[in-house]
């Protein structure tokens, strides 16, 4: 009941104030000139070592509007996301139905499923850029990787969690094999997908950050590799603020998703509708 | 004789006919598989349009026996006939009221009733139209969009009973339909089946653990043994006239002299069975 009551313009208010806040005590410690300095040796090494607000803002700023160049690389990382985020899916999807419905596949496929899950995988980057080059195909693949257990784990849960009642319910309606698949395992089974969504969009992400970061031509994790070379943190502080609000947006639009098509889900704490 | 593919063979042929049905349970693997007969020897025949209940004392197997007559389950022995020829696999001609929520939650109630109609390949502006005046005649007209977690569990099994119904079954199955609801909502319902059962005049095979209901519902009401290898050991005509108000019957004599008499038979099993569960 209480937690009802915060939100609106006030705390909205208060959230960006805590950004603002956290923003001039930065530029307060990393000006050099203001505040005498206490950790380094003289002042301009703060700014060397955290940058500076102003700066990054301004790069930020040249970015999207004067320079106008990080489009194209945001559009190769955004690209790179989105192709891994649907792939991964799908095949999580695919392998996770077929697995859940054929015990003897599952048994069998067990011990090499759980040893590719507990691989650290970001690792297969480099053999990735060796198999797809330093493109888009080494960074979506790497991206794959890690979404496609999320959702494989969460659609074998999924299917083999179908209520039973359901189920024979369905069959007694006559649904057909094709028809239970259609009509009650895969909306299960979707269920967990979306409940895990979040989850696969963000390492979808990182794979393609990481991959980028690894090796590449384009994308924000080359901006951030190019800027690091040079020892420019403003640059690098610039490319991780742009890569937060981007991983933002992109949590909001699943959610948005999430809403139109989950919207069978009981909410926790909706109140039951007579 | 029946036709092979099952159509009536006449009004003679019963429904439903378990004749000397054994269900017995394997447990664990190998040769430490533990056996459990549920059911034994159970003859048990439904005629057209005859309201038969089962009554029994916890875990006799009522349900068991519910999932043999819906092809849902293979008896151990004995046989299945549906209007005169044998079951095999699920049995298309019965509609099935599971006792606790079979409802696709993924669906609106207008989806879940028109779920069957689907699955049988029934254009969809006809399975909705027939999905909606189902759904008026069990009382939800105007709560199609709902989806089963906004509805009550009344309106749950209203719209588990359109499901059921919109298919036309020849044999409805109900599995203790009524049972998670309120007393007043349980005697509405009570009240709407019969009403629409006395329309439709289907057979109906009622498994209920409340002997009040079955007697105020049935034509017919079958007392099962308690388990293991349970029975039927006794059958009761129910004379009440009909149309009846579940409500209002109950108080009638020959009403408290039907379940007097039932009540005798069913008492020492419903002792055997508690006291079984009190040592297991």
């Amino acid at each position: 009941m209480s937690t009802r009551r915060i939100g609106g313009p006030r705390l909205r208010l208060a959230q960006l104030g805590l950004a603002a806040g956290f923003f001039l005590l930065w530029w307060l410690l990393t000006t050099p000139g203001i505040v005498p300095p206490f950790l380094f040796d003289n002042d301009r090494q703060a700014a060397f070592f955290f940058g500076e607000p102003l700066r990054i803002l301004a790069r930020v700023w040249d970015w999207f509007v004067v320079d106008r160049d990080i489009y194209r690389h945001l559009a190769v990382t955004l690209t790179e996301t989105v192709a891994a985020f649907a792939i991964g899916t799908a095949a999580g999807l695919g392998v996770g139905m077929w697995l859940a419905l054929s015990p003897f596949a599952a048994a069998l496929l067990d011990p090499y499923i759980k040893a590719a899950n507990s691989m650290p995988r970001v690792i297969l980057a480099p053999i990735f850029a060796v198999w797809f080059g330093l493109g888009m195909g080494s960074k979506i693949a790497l991206g794959v990787t890690l979404v496609f257990f999320i959702v494989f784990f969460n659609v074998y849960q999924g299917v083999r969690e179908v209520s039973p009642v359901v189920l024979a319910n369905a069959r007694m309606l006559g649904a057909n094999r094709r028809q239970l698949l259609r009509h009650v395992y895969l909306p299960s089974a979707m269920s967990w997908v979306f409940s895990s969504l979040h989850t696969s969009v963000g390492l979808a992400f990182v794979g393609a950050v990481v991959g980028e970061y690894l090796g590449s031509a384009a994308g924000v994790g080359y901006l951030i590799l190019q800027a690091e070379g040079s020892f420019d943190i403003n640059t690098v502080m610039a490319g991780i603020l742009v890569l937060t609000a981007f991983a933002l947006v992109l949590d909001w639009g699943v959610g948005r998703i999430e809403r139109r098509l989950m919207k069978w889900q009981p909410r926790s704490g909706e109140t039951e509708k007579l | 004789m029946a036709v092979p593919d099952g159509r009536p063979g006449g009004a003679m042929s019963p429904a439903l006919e378990l004749s000397g049905v054994a269900i017995t349970f394997l447990s664990g693997e190998g040769r430490s598989a533990q056996r459990y007969t549920a059911v034994q020897g159970v003859d048990l025949t439904i005629a057209p349009g005859e309201f038969v209940s089962v009554v029994g004392p916890t875990g006799c197997g009522k349900s068991t026996l519910l999932n043999v007559a819906a092809g849902l389950l293979e008896p151990s022995a004995g046989g299945v006939k549906v209007s005169g020829a044998p079951l095999a696999g699920l049995n298309r001609r019965a509609g099935y009221m599971f006792q606790s929520d079979a409802l696709m939650p993924w669906r609106t109630a207008l989806g879940n009733v028109m779920a069957g109609l689907e699955f049988r390949a029934v254009p969809p502006a006809e399975a909705r139209a027939q999905a909606e005046d189902w759904l008026r005649r069990v009382g939800l007209a105007g709560f199609g969009d709902r989806y089963p977690h906004q509805m009550s569990g009344g309106m749950r099994k209203r719209t588990a009973l359109a499901q059921v119904l919109v298919l036309d079954p020849d044999l409805i199955l109900m599995d203790e339909p009524f049972s998670a609801l309120d007393i007043q909502t349980r005697q509405l319902m009570e009240n709407e089946v019969l009403e629409i059962w006395a329309a439709k005049r289907k057979a109906v095979l009622f498994i209920t653990h409340d002997l009040d209901e079955a007697i105020a519902m049935s034509d017919r009401v079958v007392v099962m043994s308690a388990g293991p290898a349970a029975r039927p050991i006794g059958e009761f005509a129910i004379d009440l006239p009909r149309p009846r108000d579940v409500a209002e019957v109950r108080v009638t004599p020959r009403f408290i002299e039907l379940h007097t008499a039932i009540w005798d038979v069913l008492r020492g099993e419903v002792l055997k069975g508690y006291t079984q569960g009190k040592v297991a």
